[in-house]
């Protein structure tokens, strides 16, 4: 993918974020996300149904890269289950570290994959699923 | 203004995060080095030659911040890690054997955490309270409002001297002559305040006063705590150990030394108290008044030139010292940062560790820039160039 068809993603899912409202309904676990060194902050809510993922929303404050991921994230995890949701989420740190993954898989999350040569923004990339692996494994516990 | 003398200014950066830190002189730099190559050696050992240099170079800063603070007495100087550790010590040692349940403690909307938490945790463990003083239209503290604020039951106002996000000066010497006739203690967050203002401690009638070296040319690490000798004769140590007692036979039979080494317990921060000495000497050549102006000049002139770019909205237009804190329009802070970031200018993006000013300015989180004087114009105007591009700031911040 060239780095403007990225860009393009990557300011849609930012501008038009999936999902980008706050959830009261109970039947949704809500989490909370954030990087301790910078500012993006990011309430997760997910609604499983057994062992399906049915729905994510969010709400808070970030930058484009967080938002972004978010919303791709969402548009990716929705309909999966906990275990493919979790080997997705495994395939993305892999991505974001540097390491072999699988591309098929993430989709256009693939829109991240230089940004393990920037430390900054790594953390921006992963916020939202550091959030929504630890809903997954706590529903799972 | 004197940038040669500025290592890190050889790095091909534009540094606009005084707040957060300053750039170090070479003279603070080699006089560490001086002391890790040449006479590293404990202080207050004085039993050879190295370590009687050690306490000689030690105390002689404590004299230099006597001065520089113009304290009474060199026991109400006393090393500490920094502004944190200072306040922490001013709570806990000082005002949490003092104050009683329903006592009031006020501070404002806009101090840093390290002015907020500590006495938070007293209303946890004693039930004092904490309330706030208002802030004025432009985030300033006033002599009304502080009137206003204090009621029957305050008993202390901690206050920074200049805040870190709005940059304003806080009345202090009227604050603490109408405090002190109200019996009421005044505690002062110098953080801001002590790099680019002049303190007089004794006109200002000060009780507490912490701040850091770091963000006043000194190494990370080292920091001081004032109390008038009166008050601090009463601050219990938190650390007790090494080098602060005078002799210990059993928990009966503790003796302590007296201040300020009583307040230093263990191996301090040598070669940071040290390379301070050179911190003050530096700033002290310049001349704080001189550093304020130079501040004042490179603010104004920034504040115009942003004022001229319509999307982007000034948060503090008045401000007493170097720091603009502002937004770009529907662009996350953070995202500003960045973008500047890819052209080596560096600016803090956030909530600025001052979590509690949101709800007095709507906003939680800006661009700040502070300046000290060794910034330049020509910085500015690279800077004020890159926010000039709209399209520019939104294409390459991601």
């Amino acid at each position: 993918m060239d780095n403007e068809t990225k860009r393009e993603i990557i300011m849609e899912n930012y501008r038009h974020p999936t999902n980008r409202k706050r959830t009261d309904d109970a039947l949704y676990k809500k989490v909370n996300t954030n990087n301790s060194s910078c500012i993006d902050n990011i309430d997760i809510y997910v609604k499983f149904k057994d062992n399906i993922i049915e729905d994510i929303t969010f709400e808070g404050e970030a930058c484009a890269i967080s938002i972004s991921a978010t919303s791709i994230m969402i548009n990716n995890l929705i309909g999966k289950t906990k275990e493919e949701a979790l080997d997705y989420i495994h395939n993305f740190y892999e991505m974001t570290n540097g390491n072999d993954y699988n591309e098929e898989l993430l989709k256009e999350a693939i829109v991240y994959n230089d940004i393990y040569k920037q430390g900054n923004r790594k953390t921006c990339a992963t916020l939202p699923f550091r959030g929504i692996e630890k809903a997954i494994k706590e529903s799972i516990n | 203004m004197n940038r040669d003398d500025f290592p890190m200014l050889n790095h091909d950066i534009v540094y606009f995060d005084n707040s957060a830190t300053s750039l170090k002189p070479v003279s603070v730099i080699e006089k560490m080095n001086d002391y890790y190559r040449n006479y590293s050696a404990n202080a207050h050992r004085g039993d050879y030659d190295l370590s009687f240099k050690v306490d000689q170079e030690y105390e002689n800063t404590r004299e230099l911040v006597k001065e520089f603070i113009n304290a009474k007495c060199l026991e109400e100087v006393v090393f500490t890690s920094g502004t944190t550790e200072g306040l922490n010590m001013i709570v806990n040692g000082f005002f949490a054997n003092l104050l009683e349940k329903g006592d009031e403690v006020l501070i404002t909307t806009s101090e840093h955490a390290s002015n907020v938490l500590p006495w938070f945790k007293l209303v946890e463990t004693l039930g004092i309270e904490v309330n706030y003083i208002p802030l004025d239209k432009n985030y300033y503290v006033t002599m009304d409002n502080v009137k206003k604020a204090i009621t029957n039951k305050t008993k202390v106002i901690s206050l920074a001297g200049i805040t870190n996000v709005i940059g304003d000066k806080r009345p202090i010497k009227e604050i603490t002559k109408y405090a002190h006739d109200n019996n009421i203690f005044v505690v002062v967050d110098g953080a801001q305040m002590v790099p680019h203002i002049k303190v007089d401690v004794q006109d200002l009638d000060i009780d507490f006063l912490a701040f850091s070296g770091h963000k006043m040319l000194g190494p990370t690490g080292i920091g001081v705590l004032y109390g008038k000798l009166e008050l601090l004769e009463h601050l219990e140590p938190i650390n007790l150990g090494g080098g602060m007692n005078e002799s210990f036979d059993s928990p009966e039979e503790v003796y302590l030394k007296p201040l300020p080494i009583r307040l230093e317990a263990g191996t301090q921060n040598i070669a940071g108290v040290i390379g301070l000495s050179e911190a003050i000497k530096y700033l002290n050549n310049i001349g704080m008044d001189n550093i304020i102006k130079r501040e004042h000049d490179l603010r104004n002139y920034l504040i115009d030139k942003l004022l001229k770019i319509k999307y982007i909205d000034i948060i503090n237009l008045e401000s007493d010292s170097g720091i603009v804190a502002f937004n770009v329009n529907n662009v996350f802070s953070q995202d500003v940062a960045y973008y500047l970031n890819k052209y080596n200018i560096c600016v803090r993006a956030g909530s600025h560790c001052a979590k509690i000013l949101k709800s007095a300015v709507g906003i939680t989180n800006s661009v700040r820039v502070s300046l000290y004087f060794y910034n330049t114009f020509e910085e500015i105007d690279n800077l004020v160039e890159l926010l000039s591009n709209y399209d520019k700031i939104v294409s390459e911040m991601i």
